[in-house]
């Protein structure tokens, strides 16, 4: 499996070493007995940024977490700048100099950005008295340095998603670290927002930080990673540098094998027209949009954060109601604002956030499997054991979800097999539309493919497909037809037969 | 555990329902291990704590509290809470006592729908306010708390009703085959109870919703109606609890029930029913009545004064939640 050419150079390290800021060797945990993490390697050199890679499982959260001080190692040895160190908390990793940017966001929404930012650590007048002028002066420079479009005075609260992640990632360099951890950073602001992300990343770069990049989007790794590492099943794969590897190269590692790309075939001309929107708008959020969903095609949606993409999935879904315009499923209008009724008439969503609005977290696997279609199981209320099993055994087969009992909470599962059961639950009731919004996001590579070529098969049974995502290679790859969101308007239509990526962000932004 | 796990995905079909069954009791092992040692403990210390008539007592005292714990744990699934189940309990009793005064022995059938009634129409307004108008439950139920029993001194003028009818008096102090009538009411509900939680599609819906609400509301759950049915439910038991506390009472008092609330709250915690939603079962909140009931059977056989027996009940309640806390 290890490929000579991008496999770094063990005698030149050891004579060049020294200058590393962490080195990590043979870093190995297990839970109950179960391994982890087997051997975690990493070599991290100042004024660069490192990604490290790996499908869900491979170890990467566990190697964090135990650099991070969250976890203590069982063996293996972790040096930074050359000092051997076994942090026993998070603390004690931010003293020497390590700072972590999370996906999960934990702001204080009553205070300011200037406050949150230096919670803990305000400046303070006469050991007591909080000095907010100062405060307020010190947050705003670290924003303005870094080039976050963001008023330090703003209340947390009035502030976006992505405005928020941005105040977070802020903090985590407000303790001037010389390793940064990034978890997924981007996973929840937009391609503007993660420009000038990267931007600030370069600033940290070129003052001779060292940052350590966890993302499942490879694009943004091959646009701002210098050098990479790749675990797999908790063992260290190989590293090398980012400019001698391809992306195809980088994803077989990352798999394991190589990962069949999904080809699309153009669906009949003539089919039947499946879901019909005419002239839907809702509030501020988007207007009079017009779209029709073939037999047999996958519809893509592309906008950049806040075009409305996601609020016009929910409103033809019936999570949301619309304020005007009509949904028609097969020619019969779909009722507004009713999930339930959606459902019935042949709808199935596959929801952005899996574990804001997907799963039941608490609940097993099958509870969550027959969710969407229990009153199909069920005798004068009473669930019919019998046949929920057959389902739930049926589903767990047919979309490969690995578990050993269909009893677990699926809080346990992985990322990609918790996608997996909100496909399965979706599938219970046999819907005719699949409307899904962002249908990988933090998802590894392998699962990825899996989950197009399941929305291709889907669409050539003769349903129909309406996907958004915010990655343009992956409606690229899915898609018969794109449409382009702007600011809550539709821009334009194309063919996604001979789309290129450059044409679809143009029209976008 | 674990293997028990697998029989119910692996198994035969006798063997899995079997380990179905068992299932639940297991996920309220720790619960039940708690509740024998008490009564080691008791058993210990006083000869007359494991008597066939002490269990009887035991069991009736227990009764009441637990036909409310069952009710609240329905609402606290949801995430929810119902703090006016201790109000609604004697306005429940006014409503049944008011009817069945001695002479009217034939109305009985109609007190005992009086008190489900008003059971059910208090549960059903807690429900409107929280599911349709968005009221939190702790405030909305807070209100109801107050405005019940506000409704019950006005109803009654704050004097009690005594002279209920013999029939209705059967309610609280009568014996089937042995067992105290409040007993087989307590058991009879929690079967009920159990099966709707664990074998039916709404018992499904009250866990998912609980769970995670707008997933349930994405997978084509009506959420409003299921939540506002949990507080229904709630209610109809409260008034049931009331009835049958009129009844062994042998009168309605208009200041039945206070802080019956807590101790039914406190069974459910004990329970392990999460306050959070979505985790939590009836066999626990059984075995967490049982175990409030136990403590203040036993403590009244050793003399100990019921000041200590608060202190005492506080201390297990925090307790419990710590080591379910450990647990996990």
């Amino acid at each position: 499996m290890t490929t000579g050419s991008v496999t770094f150079d063990t005698t030149q390290h050891s004579t060049t070493g020294n200058g590393l800021l962490l080195e990590a060797d043979g870093v190995a945990k297990a839970f109950h007995g179960v391994p982890a993490l087997r051997s975690g390697h990493l070599k991290l050199r100042p004024g660069t940024v490192h990604a490290l890679c790996g499908g869900n499982g491979a170890g990467k959260s566990t190697f964090l977490n135990i650099v991070m001080g969250l976890l203590r190692r069982d063996e293996g040895s972790i040096k930074i700048k050359g000092e051997v160190v076994d942090f026993r908390s998070a603390s004690e990793a931010l003293d020497h100099g390590i700072a972590i940017i999370t996906q999960e966001l934990s702001p204080v929404l009553e205070m300011t950005v200037a406050e949150n930012i230096y919670l803990g650590r305000e400046p303070k007048r006469l050991g007591a008295f909080i000095d907010f002028a100062l405060l307020e002066t010190q947050a705003q420079k670290l924003l303005d340095d870094i080039g976050f479009p963001i008023r330090a005075n703003a209340r947390m609260s009035n502030l976006s998603l992505a405005e928020t992640q941005l105040v977070e990632i802020a903090k985590a360099l407000s303790f001037d670290a010389d390793i940064v951890i990034m978890d997924e950073p981007t996973s929840a602001i937009g391609e503007h927002e993660a420009h000038i992300l990267f931007a600030a990343i370069d600033r940290l770069k070129h003052r001779g930080s060292g940052i350590i990049y966890v993302s499942h989007k490879l694009s943004e790794i091959f646009e701002i990673a210098d050098e990479f590492t790749v675990f797999r099943d908790g063992n260290y794969i190989v590293s090398g540098s980012m400019k001698e590897t391809t992306r195809k190269e980088l994803v077989t590692h990352i798999v394991g094998r190589e990962i069949k790309v999904v080809e699309k075939e153009r669906p009949n001309a003539g089919a039947p027209i499946l879901l019909e929107v005419r002239n839907l708008s809702r509030e501020s959020e988007f207007k009079d949009i017009s779209i029709s969903v073939a037999a047999g095609e996958v519809f893509g949606i592309y906008g950049l954060l806040g075009s409305g993409r996601t609020e016009f999935l929910e409103a033809v879904y019936g999570m949301e109601t619309p304020t005007s315009g009509e949904v028609m499923l097969a020619g019969r209008p779909v009722p507004r604002g009713k999930p339930r009724e959606s459902i019935k008439m042949g709808m199935a969503m596959v929801s952005e956030d899996r574990k804001d609005s997907g799963l039941v977290l608490s609940s097993s696997i099958a509870h969550n499997i027959t969710l969407s279609a229990l009153s199909l199981m069920a005798v004068s209320g009473f669930v019919k054991q019998q046949k929920e099993r057959e389902v739930v055994e049926e589903m767990i087969r047919s979309q490969r979800i690995k578990t050993s009992s269909s009893e677990l909470a699926v809080e346990n599962l992985s990322g990609g097999n918790q996608q997996k059961v909100v496909f399965a639950r979706c599938l219970t009731t046999n819907p005719r539309l699949l409307i899904c919004d962002e249908p990988t996001r933090g998802i590894d590579e392998g699962s990825k493919q899996e989950i197009y070529a399941f929305l291709r098969d889907f669409a050539a049974k003769g349903h129909g497909v309406l996907v958004v995502s915010s990655e343009a290679p992956e409606i690229l790859q899915v898609s018969d037809r794109i449409a382009i969101f702007k600011a809550g308007t539709l821009v334009d239509v194309i063919d996604g037969h001979g789309a290129t990526q450059q044409m679809i962000m143009e029209l976008a932004s | 555990m674990n293997a028990n796990i697998t029989k119910i995905a692996t198994g035969t079909p006798s063997e899995r329902r079997k380990a179905e069954i068992t299932k639940d009791f297991i996920k309220s092992f720790s619960i039940i291990l708690v509740f024998l040692a008490i009564c080691v403990l008791f058993t210990s210390l006083n000869q007359y704590f494991l008597t066939w008539n002490n269990w009887l007592n035991l069991l009736r005292q227990s009764s009441i509290n637990g036909i409310l714990a069952i009710g609240v744990t329905f609402v606290i699934l949801t995430k929810g809470i119902d703090l006016s189940v201790g109000s609604v309990m004697a306005l429940a009793g006014m409503m049944a006592a008011n009817l069945v005064t001695t002479g009217n022995e034939h109305l009985v059938i109609w007190s005992i729908l009086a008190a489900l009634g008003t059971g059910a129409v208090v549960g059903l307004a807690n429900g409107v306010l929280i599911a349709r108008i968005n009221v939190p439950p702790f405030v909305a139920t807070l209100g109801m708390l107050s405005m019940a029993r506000g409704l019950t001194l006005i109803y009654s003028d704050g004097r009690p009703i005594a002279n209920l009818t013999a029939s209705l008096r059967w309610i609280g102090s009568g014996n089937v085959l042995g067992l105290p009538v409040p007993v087989l009411i307590f058991f009879a509900v929690f079967l009920i109870g159990w099966l709707t939680l664990s074998r039916t599609t709404f018992g499904r819906y009250v866990y998912a919703v609980g769970g995670n609400e707008k997933a349930a509301r994405t997978s084509g759950i009506s959420t409003r109606t299921i939540i506002a049915a949990t507080y229904v439910i709630c209610g109809l038991l409260a008034g049931l609890a009331g009835l049958v506390l009129t009844a062994r009472t042998t009168a309605a008092l208009p200041q039945a029930g206070i802080g019956y609330e807590l101790d039914a709250i406190a069974a459910v915690v004990i329970g392990g029913t999460s306050l959070s939603g979505g985790r939590g079962s009836l066999v626990g909140t059984l075995f967490g009545a049982l175990i409030i009931g136990t403590i203040n059977n036993g403590m009244d056989l050793m003399g100990v004064s019921s000041y200590y027996q608060q202190l005492l009940k506080g201390a297990i309640i925090v307790l419990a939640v710590i080591a379910d806390q450990i647990r996990k």
